[in-house]
């Protein structure tokens, strides 16, 4: 009974994720606009994009390979499985056992890895200029990101997300510095790893000032809409991640009633809109930085996220 | 099973004298490759073997052979058996490559007699038991693969990286010598199990463990004893290079293991310090060096520099866990070494067999003279790939497991007493998530530059798949990075005997229900089932395409690229090796390499072309190398003057020499 119902919570967990994902981003999208006084795009523009390019051909470029066709399946699956392993309105997921939160990266990673060897693939020029620019942002992030996992995995005595979040629950963790640096630490990283300002414009037109869209450039039709969905669920998870681990009050437990499921849900997509209003206002406020001052950028949310596992090796006791 | 192993050595060795004969008929290259392949087949399954039955009880064997009152000794323990693997799984594979390969080498009698010896050299350094038959098989083994280094000694670069090799070689001897020399102590008692029985004192022990961490590292490629690797492995014919990246360095982490895990006996705390400092800046230095390169294979030989950090971040972390009496600690640390071990000698050879398919394909290891050989060799470019992503710690493969577990062993760290582990460990977990980091952006570049986007140049446009031996070594290595990689627990409880015997205990066997899903600690802590991660994956992907090809749009058109809206035919518009790391090289490069930039922009109007220089400089090389050089040809040619002396001052010479050597005897005693 109890395989049955986290196998059910994380069937739900993974059609849920699916389809708010794109919501999220109209949601941000829309929020923006209207900050900067523009009427914006409906809620629900980014889910008739998807279907529209779902139903156009695929234009494919004359000297695209069999990895440009197959990348966007693998990022979309590999991005879909890592979002569906992060608790979002509850923690008693089936298959959370087989990947913890360093698992989680470097699944994301294995996505950027085929995303940037497709942007390679067709061999122009901005293909290799988003490559090479996501490669060089992602060699400081995922260690920045990594020393997140650390502080949080030493504070929790476990890696395994539901664990974590039971954890911090808890009020003997209390308010810590470590933990406040790290949540600095993860949201650069997360504005890093999503492409938002001030490391990248995902509105942008203008091809010389883009990393992830310069990389997609040649995708067109169905390759185009799965990439997308890859990168409307990458925000989703962070926003998640950040949400379970730093806020993980009103995630409903293993074996719960219905209700609380329900009310887990309610939860989860109060956190998702509040999460979106900050990420709308803090881009609106912010100007994109140069390509190369992102490595200071980052190179922050390193030393924080350092500092943060530091203090933790050094206070915690024996 | 210790007969039958020292039989296979004697195979292959007299195969390595048959060579001699035979090399030049044109079937000697199948009968070499062929023999050496039946003969590592065999100890393969007989090394596995006895892994596999645990081997407690250790076998030994003494031949009367070498020191008249020594002998030679050998042993099979689970230590020796792990390695064994691994030289052998190593070894076959090579040879099965070479089955094909070998045909394409333009000086057989120079590869042919020593390839077989390099292999048994191998096998009797993991089954020697004594000191004496240690540094004869260590330098035997040396040697081999340095006539192997200059094979194609005509070739620009190779001579000076075969003496630059000799060199290290000859150091790093020199210091297990001087290692094994104080393990012995006043005795003298070479075999190991009279130095196992002894007990060093504490400064004896440290005086071992740095000259064992100064010999082995630099034959495995430690900084800053690496810089000999970078030139001589890929000097080699490519299956050579794998051996010699995927083997032989594995070799090198044996003597290190079996000398201060095995022989010295207890360990300090700072000795796991120092180790895992050493990996640490190791591993990446080693990805740094790789990302500026642009040479193949040379971009592999420093991926073997930083993979062999990480390994060597693992042991450190296994000594300091046993000075603290952490065994289940320990255990972790030293198995996750010990999976690395394995699957960088299984992917770091799959990768140097590809680069070598690519360079019979093209002739070229520069990746800026290639680009799209997934066209032209789409085998090859897939093996490549599995290989690059294994390597790039990327799940499902098996990289990932062994990083992950090393990841495990680092978050224990904090029950560390000592304050120095305490401020050191997530310093190192830093090094080591970067270099992670790093090592997939290097090899998106080595894949994408040589693999994908458009020819570069006439050969890359022309090039042919490889022929079917190579293929067929690199499906194998290939499927095991997969195996290994999502049914890690067999890896791990085969490890298990090894653990127990170093670090005093295991890591939890898996048995019963979730038998899949490795568990280093507890299930509370942390869990990983890579089967379940590659169903999902595989499902998830399937899904999508049957969906999306059934209810949405199955068409396609070919037309030109778009590029917004500006193609330029010339392959030479696309991104290079050197343009791909530029942003890496401005972030870390003007630290560590003191980058420069120059460019060269004529004035408007001018018609010559402009020009991009960029100078980096290797300061390990400016700082460590160059004086040393110069020191020693200063002392040279100071004491060269020794030579033109007369006969009244040579005997003064030796009469001073032989009062100063009594008059020390005199004040030891």
């Amino acid at each position: 009974m109890a395989i049955a119902l986290a196998l059910g919570v994380q069937l739900v967990q993974l059609t849920l994720i699916l389809a708010l994902a794109p919501l999220l981003t109209g949601f941000v999208r829309k929020l923006k606009a209207q900050l900067v006084g523009r009427q914006g795009p409906p809620l629900l523009q980014p889910y008739r994009e998807l279907v529209r390019l779902l139903r156009k051909d695929v234009v494919l470029a004359e000297s695209a390979s069999w990895l440009f066709r197959a990348a966007p399946y693998l990022i979309f699956a590999t991005t879909w499985v890592a979002a569906s392993l992060v608790p979002t309105f509850a923690t008693g997921l089936a298959f959370g056992y087989a990947a913890d939160v360093i698992a989680i990266v470097a699944l994301l990673g294995a996505a950027r890895f085929m995303l940037a060897l497709a942007g390679l693939d067709v061999g122009t020029s901005f293909g290799g200029i988003g490559a090479s620019r996501e490669m060089m942002i992602a060699s400081l992030a995922e260690p920045a990101m990594l020393m997140v996992v650390f502080t949080l995995s030493l504070l929790a005595g476990s890696t395994q997300l539901s664990y974590i979040a039971a954890a911090l629950q808890a009020p003997e963790v209390g308010l810590r510095v470590s933990l406040a640096l790290a949540l600095v630490a993860l949201i650069m990283v997360a504005l890093a790893e999503n492409a938002r300002m001030p490391v990248d414009n995902p509105a942008t037109h203008l091809e010389l000032t883009m990393v992830h869209e310069a990389m997609i450039l040649e995708y067109s039709g169905r390759h185009l809409a799965l990439i997308e969905t890859a990168s409307y669920l990458k925000l989703l998870l962070y926003v998640s991640l950040i949400a379970c681990v730093f806020f993980p009050w009103g995630i409903a437990g293993p074996s719960q009633g219905a209700t609380t499921y329900l009310a887990g849900a309610g939860v989860y997509v109060a956190k998702l809109g509040a999460a979106g209003f900050a990420l709308a206002v803090f881009e609106t406020a912010i100007a994109k930085m140069r390509v190369f001052r992102v490595s200071d950028f980052l190179g922050a949310a390193l030393m924080l996220g350092l500092l943060a596992a530091l203090l933790l090796f050094v206070t915690q006791a024996t | 099973m210790l007969a039958g192993l020292l039989t296979c050595t004697a195979l292959l060795l007299a195969a390595s004298v048959a060579a001699i004969g035979l090399a030049q008929r044109r079937e000697a290259t199948t009968a070499i490759y062929g023999i050496a392949l039946i003969a590592t087949v065999v100890a393969l399954a007989l090394a596995l073997g006895a892994l596999l039955a645990g081997a407690r009880v250790p076998a030994t064997l003494a031949l009367p052979i070498g020191l008249p009152w020594l002998g030679a000794h050998f042993r099979l323990d689970a230590l020796s058996a792990f390695f064994l693997v691994v030289a052998n799984l190593g070894g076959a594979s090579a040879s099965l490559y070479g089955l094909g390969y070998g045909r394409h080498e333009e000086a057989p009698a120079r590869v042919l007699p020593f390839f077989p010896a390099f292999l048994a050299a191998m096998n009797l350094v993991l089954l020697a038991d004594d000191a004496f038959t240690f540094l004869f098989s260590w330098e035997f083994m040396s040697l081999a693969s340095w006539a192997l280094v200059m094979a194609h000694h005509r070739r620009a670069g190779n001579a000076a990286a075969g003496y630059l090799y000799l060199l290290m070689a000859s150091f790093g001897t020199l210091a297990l010598i001087l290692a094994f020399g104080l393990l012995a102590g006043w005795s003298g008692a070479y075999d190991f199990a009279a130095i196992r029985t002894a007990a060093p004192s504490a400064l004896m022990g440290a005086a071992v463990l740095v000259l064992a961490l100064a010999g082995a590292g630099s034959k495995a490629g430690l900084v800053p004893l690496h810089v000999w690797l970078p030139l001589a492995h890929p000097a080699a014919p490519s299956h050579v290079s794998a051996l010699m990246s995927g083997v032989m360095t594995k070799v090198a982490v044996y003597g290190f293991v079996r000398v201060v895990f095995d022989l010295v006996g207890a360990p300090l705390w700072w000795w796991g310090a120092l180790v895992a400092l050493v990996g640490g800046i190791t591993a990446v230095m080693g990805v740094l060096h790789a990302l500026m390169e642009h040479d193949l294979k040379r971009l592999l030989a420093y991926h073997t520099v930083e993979n062999i950090g990480i390994i060597f971040i693992g042991l450190g972390l296994a000594l300091a866990f046993s000075a603290n009496e952490m065994p289940a600690a320990a255990a972790l640390a030293l198995t996750a070494a010990l999976f690395h071990v394995f699957n960088h000698s299984v992917f770091k050879s799959l990768l140097f067999f590809g680069a070598g398919a690519v360079l019979t394909a093209t002739g070229e290891r520069d990746m800026e003279r290639l680009g799209g050989l997934i066209q032209r060799m789409p085998q090859t470019a897939f093996l490549f790939l599995v290989g690059s992503a294994a390597i790039s710690a990327l799940p499902p493969f098996n990289g990932f497991v062994s990083e992950w577990l090393t990841f495990q062993a680092i978050l224990l760290s904090p029950a560390l007493p000592q304050w120095l582990l305490k401020f050191l460990v997530p310093a190192i977990g830093a090094l080591l998530a970067l270099s992670a980091a790093l090592a997939a952006a290097c090899f998106v570049k080595a894949f994408g530059v040589t693999f994908l986007g458009r020819a570069r140049s006439a050969v890359a446009r022309e090039a042919v798949e490889t022929d079917r031996w190579s293929l067929a070594a690199m499906f194998m290595l290939a499927a095991l990075c997969l195996v290994a990689g999502v049914l890690p627990a067999w890896f791990i409880d085969a490890l298990a005997p090894v653990a127990q015997t170093l670090a005093g205990s295991h890591l939890p066997e898996r048995h019963g229900l979730d038998w899949l899903t490795i568990v280093p600690i507890a299930q509370s802590r942390s869990s990983y089932n890579g089967l379940l991660l590659f169903l999902l994956i595989a499902l998830a992907a399937g899904l999508a395409a049957v969906a999306i090809h059934r209810f949405a749009s199955n068409r396609l058109r070919r037309s030109p690229a778009w590029d917004c809206g500006f193609p330029d035919p010339s392959p030479a518009t696309q991104y290079t090796a050197g343009s791909f790391s530029q942003p890496i090289r401005r972030v870390f490069g003007t630290v560590v390499f003191r980058a420069r930039e120059e460019v060269h922009m004529p004035a408007p109007g001018a018609t010559q072309s402009a020009r991009l220089q960029v100078q980096l400089r290797d300061l390990l090389w400016d700082t460590l190398y160059v004086p040393t050089a110069r020191v020693v040809g200063f002392a040279a040619d100071r004491l060269n003057a020794v030579q033109f002396l007369t006969i009244r001052a040579y005997l003064t010479l030796v009469f001073s020499a032989l009062v100063a050597l009594l008059a020390v005897l005199a004040i030891w005693q």
